[in-house]
């Protein structure tokens, strides 16, 4: 090839330069105290671990300087481990640079591809085994084969089955019924309307049997956000307005995006924030998505108050609440 | 003969009459590996792998695996009397109670994540340097596997302690799931033995965490180092390497020694790291209830670009026929990830595909040599990078006194905008180095020596290079797009015309350089 230049014999290995250490026996013996210093340092720190784990109190905390206050024994431990690991290494590899043979040397490649012969041969080989299992020709094995390894595949994919229930309406349901009490979560304390000033927050879950056992199953579905704005401050359809109570209005703390607790609540602009993926909710609009990543508004609960006049759900959720799935229906 | 060559004599004659293997070890000791830090990568990767094991073992012994509820009673003050499950009270008793335990711990953690970022800077370097190229892509597409495994593994083992913050990572990887049509909600259900958080995932993911993937692990990394043994290292182009050797130091002692070496300094290195900086302090995190959540919740970083994605993906949800198909959900999670990661893997066949070139390379580019694809990397990596600051987008907002929308739409746009600019800066530069590289040669370098010639002129002289750097920078081959023609000999149109068309433009533009410097312009140079 005209344009390809080859200005140096490409298989001819350079020589390499001596190191100071092939020539020099001074240096030669310096690099060998070097290593053996290096080899000390990591006894010294095997020593430190050990003295740390032993003699050093769980809850000793010392200070230093940028890092702030550190536990004693972890910090010695860790040091220690750094040092008689990181020692040996370095070592190692001071000595394989410094005192071992530097010269490089030269391995030869092949073609990875086999000789046609060889190619051929296997062909051949393949051919033969097939052949010799007949499959062609016995028509009832090959259908019967077929049958049993189709059928071999269902039992792993069943004994699979009894890793959890089936989802029924669990997706679609949450504790809160027809006059369920909204208590305060934590503290399970029934609210009266009063008791929320304007422009109050507070989470609350239903009223239910036993509330100091709540499966986190139902945590994960039945937590509510009230929040108590004023009632001209509300940009709300008919039916959404009489949801409300007293310019109070409910909405599931569970992001409709993925299921994050929707905690942020930004009291001048009245939004709810998602730390998770930044879904933006207006309150007044009825937690509308005003910016991310949801596709839905928070389900509002509707809510009254009972003849004793603490704060109750006046119907279920009418849509489910939380991350969408495919048996949601939306519409 | 010495006793202890007498001893060795012995016991290798012990294996040998047995084994036969001393052909092999023979030949395998002076196996010869080529020298580059970039070539310590790969190994930083195995390194931490075995730190991994090695340190999960230990946590292990004490973690306890279930979602059982329990009351902690530990020497952790602020939790004490707090309800909670038996993994996160037993990732406390870790941290506070057994000696050494935050430190392995901390090592853990500190190890996935230098595991995960080797894996990334090696897979990058072997992107870059075209060593995935024939016949090495039986390994890519391995370390592809490798990083994908990586991800999950790290998502799980993060996921383990069931602190506030780990469990509400898993309530985002549950709505990834139950968004997948038809089947998704009943594969949640299945894998969280119930609604979530169910009682199952934790136990579930502790199997597959240090059981499963593990042994897949060790699986494919003993295969995927085999086969870089036994289809010997690539080498950079230099003097005396050619595509039919390997120049470097044999196994024993050398590269034994500093190999070996290496990884007590990756441990070391590991291991100080931990003793000084603190990782996932679950115990600030609390017990994981899903009615709340901490400000700021990030994933680990190498989950984070895809936590940017979801992020900045659009409010799309389809409702039709009674059934709800996530958009948002979908495209960020599953299809633009399972896109990256299938055409990643397939890289090697579409460039050989787009280059027509089908022999074996041992020989490494310099990444400037392929101005395309060191582009396509680039834009690449433009945009994993503008969807992982979109993952910190809250971070950023309230670290530089920023607006979450605007980082939001920056990213939103930037995420097609950035990468398409990122390809174009970077072929252009990657052609400029190729200029200089073929000044260099044609008038070697500056030496800021001015000369005064007879008549008043002044010149600088420039000296010319060493054959050495010559040789490098001009051992690349010119690139050179392939010929097909639409119609064949006989002047009948080809079929397959588009797929025809698709590969000459991808060829043309694949093989746009500088062109290389040739016998004849060195001559008249040289009469200069």
């Amino acid at each position: 090839m005209s344009n390809e230049l080859t200005p140096i014999d490409s298989s001819v290995v350079p020589q390499h330069a001596p190191r100071a250490t092939d020539t020099n026996p001074v240096s030669e013996k310096r690099a060998e105290q070097q290593v053996a210093i290096l080899f000390t340092l990591s006894g010294i720190g095997s020593v430190l671990l050990i003295y740390s784990y032993i003699f050093v109190a769980k809850d000793v905390f010392i200070f230093i300087p940028v890092m702030g206050n550190q536990n004693a024994q972890q910090l010695g431990i860790g040091l220690g481990m750094a040092m008689s690991l990181f020692f040996i290494g370095i070592a190692a590899i001071h000595w394989a640079k410094t005192l071992m043979p530097d010269k490089e040397i030269v391995n030869h490649r092949h073609e990875f591809r086999s000789s046609d012969e060889d190619r051929a041969e296997l062909v051949h080989t393949v051919k033969e085994g097939v052949k010799g299992v007949q499959l062609g020709r016995r028509k009832l094995i090959k259908r019967s084969l077929g049958a049993a390894v189709g059928l071999f595949a269902l039992p792993p994919v069943l004994l699979l089955r009894d890793l959890g229930p089936l989802p029924k309406k669990q997706l679609e349901t949450t504790n809160w019924k027809t006059g369920t009490r909204l208590l305060t979560d934590p503290g399970n304390r029934p609210i009266l309307a009063s008791d929320l000033e304007v422009g109050a927050v507070v989470q609350v879950l239903p009223a239910v049997e036993h509330e100091d056992e709540r499966p986190l199953s139902d945590i994960a579905k039945d937590p509510v956000l009230l929040i108590r704005l004023r009632p001209e401050d509300f940009q709300l359809t008919p039916e959404k307005l009489a949801m409300t109570h007293e310019g109070i209005i409910a909405f599931s703390k569970i992001c409709s995006h993925m299921g994050c607790a929707v905690a942020l609540y930004e009291q001048q602009t009245k939004h709810l924030l998602c730390p998770c993926h930044q879904s933006t909710f207006d309150v007044t609009r009825g937690a509308k998505v005003i910016f991310g990543p949801a596709a839905r508004p928070l389900p509002q609960l509707d809510i009254t108050v009972d003849s004793q006049g603490y704060l109750v759900a006046r119907a279920p959720f009418n849509e489910p609440v939380g991350p969408s799935f495919w048996e949601r229906n939306s519409q | 003969m010495t006793s202890v060559e007498k001893r060795i004599g012995t016991a290798a004659n012990f294996v040998d009459e047995r084994l036969g293997a001393a052909g092999w070890v023979k030949k395998s000791l002076n196996k010869v590996f080529p020298d580059h830090w970039s070539f310590m990568l790969g190994e930083v990767c195995m390194y931490s792998f075995i730190i991994l094991l090695l340190s999960g073992t230990f946590l292990t012994f004490w973690f306890d695996p279930s979602q059982r509820d329990v009351i902690y009673n530990g020497a952790y003050e602020p939790l004490k009397g707090l309800k909670m499950s038996a993994a996160y009270a037993s990732t406390l008793d870790i941290s506070f109670e057994v000696r050494g335990g935050l430190l392995m711990r901390q090592i853990h953690h500190w190890a996935a994540n230098i595991f995960m970022a080797a894996i990334v800077a090696h897979l990058l370097r072997v992107f870059f340097t075209g060593a995935f190229r024939k016949p090495r892509e039986f390994n890519w597409i391995l370390g592809i596997l490798l990083l994908t495994l990586g991800l999950v593994e790290g998502l799980f083992g993060y996921s383990l302690p069931d602190d506030l913050l780990s469990g509400t990572g898993l309530r985002i990887t549950s709505a990834i799931i139950q968004a997948v049509p038809v089947v998704g909600t009943y594969i949640t259900f299945f894998l969280f033995g119930g609604a979530f958080p169910g009682v199952g995932f934790i136990p579930r993911i502790f199997t597959l965490h240090i059981l499963i993937i593990p042994g897949i692990f060790l699986a494919v990394i003993t295969i995927h180092v085999m086969l870089v043994w036994y289809q010997k290292h690539t080498q950079f182009p230099g003097v005396g390497r050619t595509e039919t050797n390997v120049v470097g130091h044999p196994i024993l002692p050398v590269y034994m020694a500093k190999a070996g070496g290496f990884f007590f300094v990756v441990f070391g290195v590991t291991a100080f790291i931990s003793a000084v900086a603190s990782i996932n302090p679950i115990w600030l995190y609390g017990p994981y209830t899903p009615g709340q959540i901490s400000a700021g919740s990030q994933p680990d970083w190498y989950m984070g670009w895809l936590d940017g994605l979801v992020r900045m993906a659009p409010p799309l949800e389809t409702h039709a026929f009674g059934h709800t198909i996530s958009w948002n959900i979908l495209i960020p999670a599953i299809i633009v990830p399972g896109i990256i990661f299938t055409s990643m893997a397939l890289y090697p066949f579409i460039e050989s595909w787009i280059t027509g070139d089908k022999r074996e390379h041992h020989l490494l580019d310099r990444p400037r040599n392929v101005p395309n694809r060191t582009a396509l990397g680039v834009m690449s990596i433009t945009f994993v990078l503008v969807a992982l600051i979109n993952g910190g987008n809250d971070i950023l907002a309230t670290n530089f006194d920023l607006s979450i929308n605007q980082i939001m739409w920056f990213s939103r746009i930037g995420i097609f905008v950035l990468p398409p600019l990122a390809f174009i800066i970077t072929k252009r530069l990657c052609l400029s180095l190729q200029r200089a590289d073929r000044e260099l040669l044609l008038h070697g370098t500056e030496t800021g020596r001015l000369l005064r010639l007879p008549h008043g002129e002044f010149v600088e002289v420039h000296a010319p290079i060493s054959p050495e750097k010559a040789f490098i920078l001009q051992s690349h081959e010119q690139l050179v797009p392939l010929e097909i023609e639409d119609v064949d000999g006989r002047g009948v149109r080809r079929p397959g015309a588009l797929k025809n068309k698709l590969q000459r433009r991808l060829s043309k533009a694949h093989a746009v350089s500088v062109p290389k410097v040739s016998e004849q312009e060195l001559k008249e140079i040289e009469h200069h």
